[in-house]
């Protein structure tokens, strides 16, 4: 029977994860509280705190905040402002290779390199979400009409991907062959960049805040509808023509996280209404995780292992689930 | 069931409209400093001046977003969702929002996202849309400007800043021109935004349980100025008595009655309403003329139906809903009211009247 630990968080859970086996919950109201063989909490920013990000070392965990800091904290509780950018709320991160990170606030995204060296990205409209590749310093920029993809490490040309509306989250695929954003309208976008061949997959009834790859990159798991939807992306053609897989379907409830099991075909998925199960790809069986609570789950990740399962909600409520006691 | 987002109650969000200079971010600072109990998110477009002292203060590069749903008119300001998003992580630290507009802001967008937005709409609410005009500078930025004309049209309260800066019969010529423009904002007078902020907050103007009249609103010591159509012939006689005025401002009203593009409103009257006709009537004219409906608000009465339907709307949006019964003292009588430019008047004054229930 999985068990759920209670931890005890301020406010709006921005996100929770892992460093290692330290256990994460960065709230809204600016508590870092890490979780691992005691209790330990930061509070870096001066006030609210607006994204979380683990570093890709799995070291460290990089916040950002209405303070217009960036911040590298680690797991002995030490903060350190990596970089500033002095009135601006940074409300987007994403960890990168090497050590290095990426920044945005309005129109405009940064690179900051391991040895404190900052590039600039400037867009002409707003910029939605940030991510790295999985091999290279390739930057992924959503933004208004599309996704610009910039070589960070080169001065080399950007190449842009177009499609008309706002964009906001962005993801590569595991493999590197596709792009695909969450859309202001109630949809996602993809792009084949092998040769730019667009997607598009709808019929969300919300939109789609929260999304994850399946082991190996075969599915992409997403919120956004009364059940968890999973486009296919193996074979030649991705999700083209396809039928998604619907798990965890519910009549009372929207998705609002997902989150896919590092090993096993499994999906955990929280609702709207604070439950969480887990769901197998193969034949839809479920285990509940969490009954439902006060509000919508805004976040959820594994541990590497997949054995210990964290989340939160957007009403200060916060845990630690584990699959075996 | 448990407690969700619906049951948590809606942040209330004022909208600061004006050019700059017109005292914005004077209104700003006496509602921040005023003793009242509540805290203030507060989003800026622009720095003018005068500074702005609050905890939470967000500075926002407007973002007009288009929806994919082929509606040219359906916009959205994509960096209030974003602020707005951000600012629901961090609910204890504030009751209220204000959003301050830059002097040339659209207002129809900012409005727009409070209801095309599911998330934002979940989390907040539109409370209204105050315009602050400088009595000495307003004539001129309307004919200078299209903004100026859409920010007093789109109001739901108007407060005329800088009094003490003209005398009483230019005060007079500025009201009539901005009642000509929309006669059912509220409108205060001030000297340096000083005003009882209870005008200002907690108006509940997209509210459609708080549309209780349609009447159109009138300063008690003004100027008659109720006797003015849309056309606004009355003003004329005050500027042959008035010793101040200059050619610009003769002129410009001239042009104002002159210009078909001028903003105007037009209220429509009638009895008990088949809603069979109305409901296909009003969503076909705010299909087709919704570019060119800045606001629309109502109070129907439908045949057989004990209820009062209210209804409001932005361009496109329409949202109506029953609101109390009418009262027995009350006559059971339908009232439209539409804010808008270039609006084929005549037509949609004989459309209504063929929704009224046989």
């Amino acid at each position: 029977m999985p068990t759920v630990a209670p931890v005890e968080v301020d406010g709006y859970v921005v996100r929770a994860g892992y460093l290692k086996d330290t256990a994460f919950f960065a709230s809204g109201e600016g508590d870092i509280v890490l979780s691992g063989q005691g209790e330990t909490k930061l509070r870096p920013h001066k006030a609210g705190l607006l994204a979380a990000e683990p570093t890709v070392d799995g070291k460290g965990l990089i916040t950002s905040g209405d303070d217009g800091c960036i911040f590298l904290n680690s797991l002995d509780g030490s903060s350190e402002c990596v970089a500033e950018r002095p009135r601006k709320w940074i409300d987007l991160i994403a960890a990168g290779p090497s050590g290095a990170l990426a920044f945005a606030s309005g129109r405009t995204a940064w690179v900051r390199f391991a040895d404190g060296q900052e590039k600039e990205f400037a867009h002409e409209r707003a910029v939605g979400g940030l991510a790295f590749a999985p091999k290279g310093m390739r930057l992924a920029v959503a933004r208004y009409d599309g996704v610009t993809l910039w070589w960070a490490g080169t001065d080399g040309a950007p190449v842009d991907l177009s499609w008309k509306g706002a964009h906001l989250g962005v993801s590569f695929s595991p493999d590197g062959k596709y792009v695909v954003s969450a859309m202001q309208e109630n949809a996602l976008h993809g792009w084949r960049l092998s040769d730019s061949q667009d997607m598009r997959m709808t019929g969300y009834p919300a939109k789609v805040k929260s999304f994850s790859w399946s082991v190996k990159g075969r599915y992409l798991a997403t919120s956004g509808a009364n059940a968890a939807i999973l486009w296919p992306f193996f074979g030649k053609t991705g999700p083209m023509g396809q039928a998604p897989l619907q798990l965890g379907t519910r009549s009372d409830s929207l998705v609002s996280a997902v989150v896919c099991h590092p090993k096993e075909d499994v999906v955990a998925v929280g609702y709207q209404d604070g439950m969480i199960l887990m769901c197998r790809f193969e034949d839809n069986a479920e285990v509940l995780l969490r009954r439902p609570g006060l509000g919508p789950v805004s976040t959820m990740a594994w541990d590497a292992d997949g054995v210990r399962l964290v989340f939160g909600t957007e009403t200060a409520e916060a845990g630690i689930i584990s699959l075996q006691d | 069931m448990t407690a969700t987002q619906d049951s948590q109650a809606q942040i209330p969000v004022t909208v600061l409209t004006g050019y700059l200079g017109a005292g914005k971010t004077t209104l700003l600072n006496r509602i921040l400093t005023e003793n009242h109990g509540q805290r203030y998110a507060v989003i800026v477009n622009e720095f003018g001046e005068v500074g702005i002292d609050n905890d939470l203060l967000v500075e926002s590069d407007e973002e007009i977003f288009e929806m994919n749903n082929g509606c040219i008119c359906c916009t959205v300001r994509g960096d209030l969702i974003r602020t707005v998003q951000n600012l629901m992580k961090r609910k204890n630290a504030f009751d209220a929002i204000i959003v301050e507009t830059t002097g040339v802001a659209d207002p129809a967008p900012v409005a727009q996202t409070f209801f095309m937005d599911d998330d934002v709409r979940a989390s907040a609410k539109l409370d209204a849309v105050v315009a602050v005009v400088d009595a000495r500078h307003v004539l001129q930025r309307l004919e200078d400007t299209g903004e100026a004309e859409d920010q007093i049209a789109f109001a739901d309260v108007i407060l005329i800043n800088k009094t003490d800066l003209v005398s009483a019969e230019e005060l007079a010529t500025v009201e009539a021109r901005i009642r000509s423009i929309n006669p059912y904002a509220v409108l205060h007078r001030s000297e340096r935004c000083s005003i009882d902020i209870a005008k200002v907050l907690d108006r509940g103007a997209f509210d459609l349980d708080r549309i209780l009249s349609l009447d159109p609103h009138f300063l008690e010591h003004g100027h008659h100025a109720d006797e003015c159509g849309p056309d606004c012939d009355h003003d004329h006689h005050h500027h042959d008595h008035d010793h101040h005025h200059g050619h610009g401002h003769d002129h410009g009203h001239h042009h104002h009655d002159e210009d078909p593009h001028s903003v105007k409103s037009i209220s429509l009257k009638a009895g008990d309403l088949d809603p069979n006709m109305f409901f296909p009537w009003v969503n076909q004219v705010t299909q087709i003329q919704g570019p060119n409906i800045l606001r629309m608000k109502g109070i129907l009465a439908f045949k057989g139906d004990p209820q009062r339907y209210v209804i409001q709307g932005v361009h496109m949006i329409v949202e109506g809903d029953h609101q109390r019964d009418w009262k027995d003292d009350e006559p059971r009588e339908s009232r439209l009211v539409f804010i808008g430019r270039d609006l084929n008047w005549e037509v949609l004054k004989d459309s209504f009247q063929a929704c009224v229930a046989q």
